[in-house]
C-alpha cells in the first residue's frame, strides 16, 4: 500500500441553511477543499450521505455530485453507513488512493436534513436501526441512546451531572469554531433543566438536525511533498468494525464492539497506542455516546467515563482533549457529513490553524465516526509531519 | 387627511392556558411559555365563528366612528376562516350592520395578512375619493392541529376599522409592502388543518419579510426606530415580534401597548390589528405609529398612522382591548376546548 496523505480540507457552516440545497452544499464544501489543496484535480469522488432520498427525495448522487463539480465525467461513488457514512466515505478514498487505482480522491459528506419537518426528520434517521425489530416498534434514537444513558447510570452510577458536563464542555469548545451551528456556551443548570426527549436526556444532551457538507482531497504522500504551501498531514491508521445491528442483540450493550474494534484497528495499523493521541474528534451524538466512546478508547476504565469529564481529562487544557471542535453537540450533525467534519478538525488542528481551540503540539488525532446505536463505526489515526 | 375613523375589537370570553394544552400532549409547558412567550389563547364559544367576530368589532368600530352604515361604499373581510369555502362572509357582515346594497364587498385570504390586505385596499380607495367611508376587518378562529406547535397559538378574534377623511383620529402617512413566494405555512383545499414549515416560519419567512417592510417603509420616509412612540407588528407568539424588534434598534416602550399576543394567543388576520387597537387606546394626540404585518405565503403590509386630537375624544365610546382582554373570562379545560373547537368527531 502506498502513504496517503490529505492536502486538502473544505467545509460549509453547519447549520439551518435554508437558502442551500444539498448540491450547494456539496459544491461549496469541494470548491473550499480545492481552494485549500491549491489544486482542483482530483481522479475519482467517494460520498457519504446517509439519506438524501429520504430527506430530500434525491439519490444518485454519484452523477449529481460529479455533475455540478464539472462533469469532468471521473468515476464517483456514494458509500452509506448511517451516521458514519461520511468515515466510510473517507476510508474508501483512502483505499482507493493507497492501492493505486487513484492518485487523487476527493472524499465528500453531506446531508441537507431541513427540507423535511421534524417527524419525517426523525423517521429518516430511524431507519438506521432495525427497521424490524426496533423503529418499527415506535423506539427512535433519543431513546435507544438514554437506554444507554439509563443503564450506565444503573451500573456505574453515573450522574446526570456528569452526561451534562460532556454538553458544556464541547459547547465551550463550539463557541470557538466558526463553523458551529450553536457556538453558545451553556452552563450545568441549563443542560439539566432544558425539555425532556428522553428520559435522562434532554435537550441539551442531543445533537441537532443539521444541514453541511465537509470535503478532504487525499492522495499519496509522495504528491503530497510538492504542495508546500501547508504542513503535511498523513492518514496513518484506517480501522473499521460492525456490531449487531439492533441494541437488544448485544451481549453487553454498555460495551460498543464496533467502536472499540475500529479503535484498535486504526491504532494497530499505525503503529501507535492511545497514549500517542493528542486529541480526538468522537461520534458525540448524545452525551451518553462521548461517555461510552471514552471506555472503549481505554482513557479511563469502564464506568469512570463520567468522572473523568467532570475532573476535565478530556477538556481542551486536559490530558486527553475530545472534540475541539465542539462536537456533533455544538458543530452540528448533518449525518452523512459529521465523519468528514471531523477529520477537518483533526487536520486543522494538526496543521495549528485550529486558532483559539488551538490543542498545542498536536502531532496525532484519532477520529471516531459511529452509525446507529454503535452497529457500525470508522476510526482514522491521522499524523502531523511537519 | 385620509386615516382611520373609527376602531374596534371583539374577542372572545373563552381562555386556555398553555399548561392546560400541555398537560394532554406530554410536552414541556415551562419551555413553551418562556420559549413562545405565550401564556393563554382565547377560545371561540360553539356559536361565534369569523362572521359574528367580525360584525361585533364591526359594531364596536362603528360607535366610534357615528357615522351612518349607509356611507360605507366597500367592505373587507380578511380571514383564513372563513365559514364558507363559497360564499362570501363579508355579505354576511355588511347585511347584518346595514350597509347592504350600495357596497362593494370582498373576502379576502393571506394567512395572517389577510386583514390588513383590507386595511390597505380601504384606505386607498377613500384617498381615491372612489368612496367615502369604507370599512376593513380582520377577523380568524384559527386552527392549529391538536398536538401541533401552532395549538398553544391559534386563537380568535377580530379587529375593525372605518377609514374615511372626515373626523380622522389617526392620519395614514405611509404604506409599503414586502412580498415573495415562501411556502412556510398553508392549508390545502379539504385539508382539516394548516401544515407548516416548523423553524423555516422564523428567519426566512416572518422575519425576512416583516424586516423588508420595516426597511421598505423606512427608505420611504427617511425615519428611524426612534422617531416612532408606537410599534406594532404581526404577533404569531410572544417571541418573533420582540426578536425582530430588538434586532431592529426598537425599545420595549415602543411595543410594549401592542403586543397581546401572551395572554389572546395568534389571532391570524387579526393579529396586528388588535395590536393597533391596543395602541391606538394607549395614544396620545399627535403620536405616530408604525405597524407591520405578516402572513405566510409570504407578504408584510406596513403602515405609518400619526394620531389626532379627535382619538381620545371618542375612543371610550367602544370597549378597549385590555377591557376585552383581560375581564369575565372563562378558563376551559382541554375536554371542552376540544368540543368548542369541533375536534370531537361525533355521529351526526
Amino acid at each position: 500500500m502506498r502513504d496517503v496523505a490529505i492536502i486538502g480540507i473544505g467545509m460549509t457552516r453547519f447549520g439551518e441553511l435554508w437558502d442551500a440545497s444539498l448540491r450547494d452544499l456539496a459544491v461549496e464544501a469541494a470548491v473550499e477543499c480545492f481552494k485549500d489543496a491549491g489544486t482542483d484535480r482530483y481522479d475519482s469522488i467517494t460520498i457519504g450521505c446517509m439519506s438524501s432520498g429520504l430527506f430530500t427525495g434525491q439519490e444518485h448522487l454519484a452523477s449529481l455530485i460529479s455533475d455540478y463539480l464539472g462533469n469532468k465525467g471521473n468515476p464517483a461513488t456514494r458509500v452509506e453507513s448511517a451516521c458514519a457514512s461520511g468515515g466510510m466515505a473517507v476510508r474508501t478514498a483512502f483505499m482507493e488512493v493507497a492501492s493505486g487505482m487513484s492518485d487523487y480522491v476527493l472524499a465528500l459528506g453531506v446531508e441537507k436534513m431541513t427540507d423535511v419537518g421534524i417527524g419525517a426528520a426523525t423517521y429518516a434517521l430511524a431507519t438506521a436501526s432495525d427497521q424490524d425489530q426496533e423503529a418499527f416498534h415506535g423506539i427512535t434514537f433519543p431513546g435507544l441512546y438514554a437506554m444507554l444513558a439509563r443503564a450506565h447510570m444503573d451500573r456505574f452510577g453515573t450522574t446526570r451531572e456528569q452526561l451534562a458536563q460532556v454538553a458544556v464542555k464541547n459547547h465551550f469548545n463550539g463557541s470557538m469554531n466558526p463553523h458551529a451551528q450553536f457556538p453558545t456556551k451553556i452552563d450545568l443548570e441549563t443542560v439539566m433543566n432544558s425539555t425532556m426527549i428522553a428520559d435522562p436526556l434532554r435537550l441539551l444532551d442531543c445533537s441537532p438536525i443539521t444541514d453541511g457538507a465537509a470535503a478532504v482531497l487525499i492522495t499519496t504522500a509522495e504528491e503530497a511533498r510538492k504542495f508546500k504551501n501547508k504542513p503535511v498531514v498523513t492518514i496513518r491508521g484506517v480501522g473499521s468494525g460492525t456490531d449487531t445491528i439492533a441494541l437488544h442483540h448485544r451481549k453487553n450493550m454498555l460495551e460498543l464492539g464496533a467502536v472499540q474494534k475500529a479503535i484498535h484497528r486504526a491504532l494497530d495499523m499505525a503503529g501507535i497506542t492511545i497514549k500517542d493521541i493528542d486529541l480526538a474528534e468522537v461520534h458525540d451524538c448524545f452525551t451518553i455516546a462521548e461517555l461510552l466512546v471514552m471506555e472503549e478508547m481505554g482513557i479511563v476504565k469502564r464506568g469512570e467515563s463520567g468522572a473523568a469529564v467532570m475532573s476535565g481529562l478530556t477538556a481542551l487544557d486536559g490530558d486527553f482533549p475530545i472534540n475541539p471542535s465542539g462536537g456533533l453537540k455544538s458543530k452540528g450533525h448533518p449525518v452523512g457529513a459529521s465523519g468528514v467534519a471531523q477529520i477537518y478538525e483533526a487536520v486543522t488542528q494538526l496543521r495549528g490553524d485550529a486558532g483559539k481551540r488551538q490543542i498545542a503540539k498536536a502531532r496525532w488525532a484519532l477520529t471516531q465516526n459511529m452509525g446507529g446505536s454503535g452497529g457500525s463505526s470508522v476510526c482514522h489515526a491521522l499524523q502531523s509531519n511537519n | 387627511m385620509v386615516g382611520i375613523i373609527g376602531y374596534g375589537t371583539q374577542i372572545p370570553r373563552y381562555r386556555i392556558k398553555v399548561e392546560e394544552i400541555a398537560k394532554v400532549w406530554g410536552a414541556d409547558a415551562e419551555a413553551i411559555r418562556k420559549g413562545l412567550n405565550l401564556n393563554e389563547k382565547s377560545v371561540p364559544a360553539p356559536d361565534e365563528d369569523c362572521a359574528t367576530l367580525a360584525v361585533n368589532a364591526a359594531r364596536n368600530a362603528l360607535k366610534m366612528a357615528a357615522i351612518d352604515p349607509g356611507l360605507i361604499g366597500a367592505v373587507y373581510v380578511g380571514s383564513e376562516s372563513h365559514p364558507y369555502a363559497v360564499k362570501p362572509t363579508g355579505t354576511i357582515v355588511s347585511e347584518a350592520l346595514g350597509i347592504c346594497p350600495n357596497v362593494h364587498t370582498a373576502d379576502l385570504e393571506f394567512a395572517c395578512k389577510a386583514g390588513t390586505e383590507g386595511m390597505f385596499i380601504a384606505l386607498q380607495l377613500v384617498k381615491a375619493e372612489a368612496v367615502k367611508c369604507a370599512l376593513a376587518i380582520g377577523s380568524d378562529t384559527s386552527q392549529g392541529a391538536p398536538g401541533d406547535a401552532l395549538e398553544y397559538s391559534a386563537a380568535a378574534g377580530a379587529a375593525a376599522y372605518v377609514m374615511g377623511s372626515e373626523n380622522v383620529i389617526a392620519e395614514l402617512m405611509a404604506t409599503d409592502c414586502y412580498m415573495t413566494d415562501t411556502p412556510d405555512f398553508w392549508r390545502r383545499e379539504h385539508a382539516h388543518y394548516p401544515e407548516h414549515g416548523g423553524r423555516f416560519t422564523g428567519e426566512p419567512a416572518y422575519k425576512k419579510h416583516v424586516e423588508g417592510a420595516v426597511a421598505a417603509i423606512l427608505e420611504r420616509t427617511q425615519l428611524k426606530p426612534n422617531d416612532f412612540d408606537y410599534l406594532v407588528f404581526h404577533q404569531p407568539n410572544g417571541k418573533f415580534p420582540v426578536q425582530v424588534a430588538k434586532r431592529l434598534g426598537f425599545r420595549e416602550d415602543q411595543y410594549r401597548h401592542g403586543l397581546v399576543t401572551p395572554t389572546l394567543g395568534n389571532t391570524y388576520s387579526g393579529s396586528s390589528p388588535m395590536g393597533l387597537a391596543a395602541t391606538l387606546d394607549q395614544a396620545k394626540p399627535g403620536q405616530s405609529i408604525l405597524m407591520v404585518s405578516y402572513g405566510s405565503g409570504a407578504g408584510s403590509d406596513a403602515f405609518i398612522f400619526k394620531t389626532t386630537e379627535r382619538l381620545p375624544q371618542v375612543r371610550s365610546q367602544r370597549p378597549e382591548v385590555r377591557k376585552q382582554l383581560d375581564e369575565h373570562l372563562f378558563y376551559l379545560e382541554y375536554g371542552s376546548y376540544a368540543k368548542f373547537r369541533r375536534k370531537i368527531l361525533k355521529p351526526e
